[in-house]
């Protein structure tokens, strides 16, 4: 089954999407060409520009739909709540923060874990949703990836990572920092037991996230135009004072220096998976097979 | 090299530079001059102790980032013995921003790596203000693997604002640095230790402090941002990092009571700028009793605590 016909078997899910980043009316005027495209035939695309290939922000339920086969994902570890370990506040309270985000994107935090299969082959999956505080990782986060990675191990079943994240979450201080070594520590265990990891960056992945998780995948994709690093631009060019080189950060610049594995097109990323898996797995299957 | 003082060290300032002004006038001034001398030192230490007590999170931050701290090689000397420096990450070049070798601790071989920010203007440069590169975090991965194969523990040294945010070190490849740092860490088969002794700034720090224990001296500072930083996001202006240092908890009292770390290393009366021997030997003593439980506890144990270690980080509730 490819996209078309699950497009065709669920258009509620796949019309009605997520109420974020989903333009409303017939036509969609595309930000990067400036095209006008028809709102379906856009979704139909997977909110990929048909016309420039500009890829346009998704939720993570949203890829989710994207990602899995039909009637074979469910979202897990749905029931871990931020505390505020730090009682932190800027110009707003942080509990009040994570209360309007919750009430805007519909998620409990910023990472969805999901199993399902993809091509046929079960995959456990986090995913992170950038509309809620900006994808940033506290400990609900680190927590989430850290039980999708043991659920792979449990199953035995690849663990696929989609990131888009500002970073490490502030408000939570040293505690979120630490989730990049929590995180890190369990993708070892991942590596040691031979179970593929995959991490798919997407726009944007910076920071915390960026310098931990996000490049600890036997295989490291990215998609189009994604900005993708350690520090944000801005900063970069306040410290060294100096133009930046075109297109930097972006995965094809990352490309261009040997820093990820491939750039893979969203129309094209469920049959690029299924075959990663099956080659990544093939001698291990015939080992349980023999 | 005179001393610096912090504008909050002022008064501690000026009555030294009158006991120096009294001491300097000598025995032909006729009064008494050393009893006076004396009463002023004395008031002088009471006057660090008051000031030293109540130090707010945002002067916490001053001074673990004070001129005068002592950085990485002063420690050197003092704590260890016979130290080899091994330079370079054998691929791209030799980050002056990160130290590493061997040496002896009371007489274990150990691996050290340490954070250089650099004295003066120029050995700044040379040490990028003691901000790494990817080169700086591979010299050190390839240093802990090296203490791994030959058994040595490992022990490390933070005190960076953070990595070098620079187009050559994104280049190269940043992120992946520090990930790869923090993952191989997580199971290197060698005792490590970490102690803040400075700043320790975001992932920058991270990358060459997971370990089995970690240390924070008493004015120094670990933090997922600095204040600068989180105030420019948070509050749009980079004025705000007083109140951002107070909302980010990062002195090592804040990170003791949030179980993060498994010690405070204290430091002389007026902090580790006034008594740099006083203060090599007080982290020394800590690091030694840490140093001998991890060497005691056999190596699958040490492994597995680790682990849980890392994995329990994090504090959430559970809805239900």
């Amino acid at each position: 089954m490819n996209w078309i016909t699950r497009l065709i078997e669920r258009p509620s899910t796949m019309l009605g999407g997520s109420k974020q980043d989903m333009p409303e009316g017939l036509w969609i005027k595309c930000p990067d060409c400036c095209e006008a495209v028809y709102n379906k035939e856009m979704q139909r695309s997977l909110m990929v520009c048909p016309k420039c290939g500009h890829h346009h922000r998704i939720s993570a339920a949203q890829r989710a739909e994207f990602l899995f086969d039909a009637n074979t994902f469910e979202q897990l570890d749905t029931d871990l709540r931020s505390q505020d370990p730090l009682d932190f506040r800027d110009k707003k309270k942080y509990r009040d923060r994570i209360k309007d985000a919750s009430k805007k994107v519909g998620d409990e935090d910023s990472v969805r874990n999901y199993l399902g299969d993809i091509g046929g082959q079960t995959v456990s999956a986090s995913i992170f949703e950038f509309g809620f505080m900006g994808g940033s990782m506290g400990a609900v986060a680190g927590e989430k990836i850290v039980l999708g990675m043991e659920r792979a191990l449990e199953r035995r079943c690849p663990y696929l990572l989609v990131t888009a994240s500002g970073g490490a979450r502030m408000q939570e201080g040293v505690l979120s920092l630490m989730q990049m070594a929590k995180t890190s520590a369990v993708a070892k265990r991942l590596k040691d037991a031979r179970i593929p990891f995959i991490c798919l960056l997407t726009h944007p992945t910076m920071g915390g996230v960026s310098a931990s998780i996000a490049w600890l995948g036997d295989i490291i994709l990215a998609e189009p135009g994604a900005l993708i690093g350690f520090a944000g631009p801005r900063v970069i060019k306040e410290t060294v004072n100096q133009e930046l080189p075109e297109g930097f950060q972006r995965a094809e610049f990352l490309l261009q220096h040997g820093l990820i594995d491939d750039i893979v097109d969203r129309r094209e990323l469920r049959d690029g998976l299924k075959n990663l898996f099956g080659q990544l797995l093939q001698r291990i299957y015939r080992q349980a097979e023999g | 090299m005179p001393r610096s003082y912090l504008d909050f060290e002022r008064p501690i300032a000026e009555l030294t530079s009158k006991i120096e002004e009294l001491s300097s006038m000598g025995e032909d001034a006729g009064v008494n001059i050393a009893e006076e001398v004396e009463k002023l030192r004395t008031k002088r230490d009471k006057l660090i102790k008051q000031i030293y007590a109540k130090v707010d999170r945002w002067q916490m931050t001053q001074l673990a980032r004070h001129p005068d701290r002592p950085y990485f090689l002063d420690y050197v000397p003092l704590m260890f013995d016979g130290f080899q420096e091994l330079h370079g990450d054998r691929a791209f070049g030799d980050d002056g921003a990160i130290v590493g070798g061997m040496a002896y601790f009371r007489e274990h071989a150990v691996m050290l790596v340490g954070h250089q920010k650099g004295r003066d203007t120029k050995e700044k440069i040379r040490r990028n203000f003691g901000m790494a590169r990817p080169e700086g975090y591979r010299k050190a991965l390839r240093l802990f693997q090296l203490a791994e194969r030959f058994e040595m523990p490992v022990m490390t040294f933070i005190d960076t604002a953070g990595a070098w945010p620079g187009v050559d070190a994104e280049e190269r490849g940043q992120s992946e640095a520090i990930a790869r740092n923090l993952m191989e860490l997580s199971a290197i088969r060698v005792p490590v230790i970490c102690t803040v002794i400075g700043e320790g700034g975001s992932g920058g720090a991270l990358a060459i402090g997971v370990g089995d224990r970690l240390y924070m001296q008493e004015f120094t500072t670990y933090s997922v941002i600095s204040p600068e930083g989180c105030a420019a996001i948070l509050w749009h202006d980079r004025e705000y990092a007083e109140q951002a240092a107070e909302a980010l908890k990062p002195t090592a009292k804040d990170l003791k009571d949030l179980n993060l770390i498994d010690g405070i290393i204290p430091e002389p009366m007026g902090g580790a700028h006034g008594d740099v021997e006083k203060t090599a030997e007080l982290m020394g003593d800590v690091l030694e009793q840490a140093l001998s439980g991890l060497l005691a506890t056999p190596l699958p144990d040490l492994l597995e605590q680790r682990q849980k270690r890392l994995r329990q980080l994090g504090l959430f509730s559970s809805a239900g």
